[in-house]
């Protein structure tokens, strides 16, 4: 039982962070009806992101070696990634996407690709291959926190939950009662026709490009804290996961990328636990197959109609 | 191109239509030759290639050195690789971003049934038709989902298949394929003759790639081929004209997946050693910027991308002198193309000499061990730049702060305007020089320098010219 408990706990989080990657990715197919690739990359220089502030704040390689109280230091290290990733991934879509806009589909795909080809070898060249440690346990303690069930689940992992949940929350509330949702929301169903009535759609889309990212860089912190691992190459992994997450969900759909991202987390989680560590990721492309053979268009998704 | 205009079509007057049939040749010889290229009709096709393919046999008889009959192999095999995704992404419309993976099902599946691994020692006529056959077989299975799943979905369920691929090796460390350790001792190509040499390879690989493009070709022309052009352009139509838009998308699938598993097995057999590492997403990334240089949806744009990405790529980026001249030669190329009038392209060129010499100095002045470095380019370049780049003796935090620098001054740069675009261009071309004598240049750093300038060509390509060098534009009705 404990070991159930056990898996269903890192199933949730796991979901939770592919969930929010999963988001970001999502709420830019929306608007652009493009597939970002490079939008796992956003989460690897997040976590870096985290992990230089980490070090410019005294490094953790040792127990309390920070001179920073450890709650401002990640909050510091949630709001600069959200924001130096966001800015990213506003600057990645004036000078790679903006110019595609009204390019066969297959462009800005390709395009998206070289991206993140790009971005993986300049952190390659900008920060080295090797691979970096948030070490979270030196600051974090992997004891406190609360137990459930016999379980214990820290301070890290609440705090990752919460976040998640608090940041769904706002998205939610950010797309369904502000004047920029309502403008995201009529550039995703016709863009034209929304710069008809006004609405400045070079703008939604960056911002639309910002949250997003952004969102991807707060993940990247996260997995970092949770993972402590951070190298180049992350980022593909991940997007990889957070892809499918989307697509199983419907892509385009919120509702869809959450539950898309809690489906796989749980399926990793418990694959991870019952069956083999070894074929995670074909049994979870075995999941990706079975859904979208049954469901083409994700679980929420709905079908659409072909207009001729 | 096409017939000379008679006279005045719809929507042009006379006078166009005389200047459409002047401009209708090339001057002097060249025109000529074009001429001789209309004479000749449908079979000026098969004429240059047969005229390509005698210029390539030629060419180790011309007595090039061993490292270049090995970046003409590579080349060969990137062609072929490229002909084959274009079945898929060129003419059936479908993104393939799984590609890699058949590639990497022909290699390993003759490495295992063509080595001691468990000593099969299968000869080349037996184990690639089984290689291929298996390798269609698979784009069965991932194609079988094209039934329902388009474009985008496809995409993402493509991406991961070539992970999959990946994964499935790497698990397999004690088993035959070898994990991490690949497979080693491949046999050559034997079976009707064997080939013991680097040119022997280069004859086969000429002589597949030329049939391989006949075969297509005639594919291209035939019913399949229309099929396939038209469930791109519009599957709906498609299907309403009776044309199976599953079968056919499957089958260009299939197609794809034979022509990269053929290629796959001739190169395991080349390299003698296949690793996990030779199949993953920078190989992918090539054949695509290898086809849209090219322009996706023609063959001889395939092979001609081909050729120029990997001379460039492999032949000419590894070795610093070279890459250095490509560096320099594309700056200065872009500002004369770009910069007018002449006086502007003078005042830019002049002000960034002499800031770099008055910087070199004063650096120099202040602090001598940042300019001990000097620059880690070859050739004479190094030597008419040495007293105006600044190099520190162990560059490479300068360089990492140049590159950061010099990214968010080509940001600024195109964001500015007018006067104060002219006056940026100054600074960034100083520190897009710093950037490469400090880093991009240096020996540790090379491969990674060739796989950033890879990413910036396919962005680039995609961006100022998407169809290509030989692509025609197409034109995209809204959805």
């Amino acid at each position: 039982m404990t070991y159930f408990v056990t898996q269903l706990v890192s199933g949730l989080i796991l979901g939770a962070l592919y969930a929010l990657v999963a988001l970001g990715f999502s709420m830019v197919y929306g608007v652009l009806k493009m597939l970002n690739f490079a939008h796992g990359d956003l989460y690897m220089v997040g976590a870096y992101v985290g992990f230089f502030l980490i070090q410019w704040f005294g490094g953790s390689s040792a127990p309390s070696t920070l001179w920073i109280p450890v709650p401002l230091l990640v909050t510091l290290m949630f709001v600069s990634a959200a924001l130096v990733v966001g800015g990213l991934g506003v600057v990645l879509e004036r000078f790679a996407y903006r110019p595609l806009r009204d390019a066969p589909r297959i462009a800005p795909l390709i395009t998206a690709i070289g991206v993140s080809f790009f971005l993986q070898n300049v952190a390659l060249l900008l920060f080295g291959g090797q691979y970096r440690n948030y070490n979270t346990p030196n600051f974090i303690s992997l004891y406190s926190g609360i137990k459930i069930a016999g379980v214990s689940i820290d301070d890290a992992q609440i705090l990752v939950l919460v976040l998640t949940v608090v940041l769904m929350v706002a998205l939610r509330l950010l797309v369904g009662r502000t004047t920029l949702g309502k403008q995201m929301r009529a550039v995703a169903t016709d863009r034209e026709a929304a710069e008809m009535m006004g609405i400045n759609v070079n703008r939604t889309i960056s911002a639309t490009f910002f949250i997003g990212s952004a969102l991807a860089g707060v993940a990247g912190v996260m997995g970092g804290l949770l993972f402590n691992q951070v190298y180049n190459l992350i980022g593909f992994q991940q997007g990889l996961y957070a892809f499918s997450a989307a697509v199983v969900g419907g892509i385009g759909s919120m509702p869809g990328a959450v539950l898309g991202g809690l489906l796989i987390g749980l399926t990793q989680s418990f694959i991870n636990g019952y069956v083999s560590t070894q074929y995670v990721n074909q049994l979870t492309f075995a999941l990706l197959i079975a859904v979208l053979l049954v469901r083409p268009r994700g679980v929420i998704g709905r079908a659409q109609l072909a207009k001729v | 191109m096409g017939e000379p205009s008679a006279g005045p079509a719809v929507g042009a007057d006379e006078w166009v239509a005389r200047q459409a049939g002047r401009r209708e040749y090339l001057p002097s010889w060249l025109g000529a030759a074009q001429r001789a290229d209309e004479r000749l009709g449908p079979w000026s096709w098969w004429a240059k290639l047969a005229f390509v393919g005698l210029v390539a046999l030629s060419l180790p008889l011309l007595g090039i050195g061993p490292f270049q009959i090995q970046v003409g192999i590579d080349t060969l095999v990137l062609a072929m690789l490229a002909v084959g995704l274009n079945i898929c992404v060129g003419w059936t419309g479908l993104l393939d971003l799984g590609y890699i993976a058949f590639f990497g099902v022909g290699a390993y599946g003759f490495a295992v049934l063509s080595s001691s691994q468990i000593n099969l020692h299968w000869a080349d006529y037996f184990s690639m038709p089984v290689v291929m056959i298996a390798a269609a077989l698979l784009g069965l299975l991932v194609g079988l989902p094209t039934r329902r799943l388009i474009g985008d979905y496809l995409a993402v369920v493509t991406l991961f298949l070539g992970q999959i691929f990946g994964d499935v090796v790497l698990n397999d460390a004690r088993g035959v394929l070898g994990g991490t350790n690949g497979i080693v001792g491949i046999d050559p190509v034997h079976g009707i003759g064997t080939i013991g040499s680097n040119e022997g390879y280069y004859y086969l690989l000429l002589f597949l790639l030329i049939a391989t493009m006949a075969v297509l070709r005639l594919l291209e022309t035939s019913r399949t081929g229309r099929a396939w052009r038209a469930v791109r352009e519009d599957p709906l139509a498609a299907d309403s004209m009776t044309i199976p838009v599953t079968r056919v998308r499957i089958m260009a699938f299939m197609f794809g997946a034979m022509v990269a598993a053929l290629t796959g097995s001739i190169y395991a057999s080349q390299q003698i050693s296949v690793f996990p590492g030779n199949f993953d997403i920078s190989v992918l990334i090539l054949v695509y910027a290898a086809l849209i240089l090219g322009g996706t949806g023609s063959i001889a744009g395939a092979v001609t991308g081909a050729l120029v990405l990997n001379i460039v790529y492999d032949g000419l980026l590894r070795n610093p002198t070279y890459s250095g001249y490509i560096f320099y030669g594309l700056i200065v190329l872009t500002l004369v193309v770009k910069l007018r009038p002449w006086r502007r392209l003078a005042a830019v060129l002049g002000a960034t000499a002499v800031l770099g010499v008055i910087a070199h100095a004063a650096v120099g002045a202040v602090w001598p061990a940042a300019v001990a470095g000097g620059p880690q380019s070859g050739g004479w370049i190094a030597s008419v730049i040495r007293d105006w780049v600044i190099v520190p003796s162990s560059p490479q935090t300068l360089g990492r702060f140049a590159f950061v620098l010099l990214v968010c001054l080509v940001i600024g740069l195109v964001q500015a305007k007018g006067w104060w675009r002219t006056a940026l261009l100054v600074p960034t071309l100083y520190v897009a020089s710093i950037a490469w004598e400090a880093i991009l240049i240096s020996p540790s750093e090379v491969a990674v320098t060739r796989n950033i300038m890879l990413g910036v060509i396919v962005i680039v390509i995609m961006i100022s010219r998407p169809q290509g060098i030989f692509g025609a534009r197409r034109v995209e009705t809204a959805t």
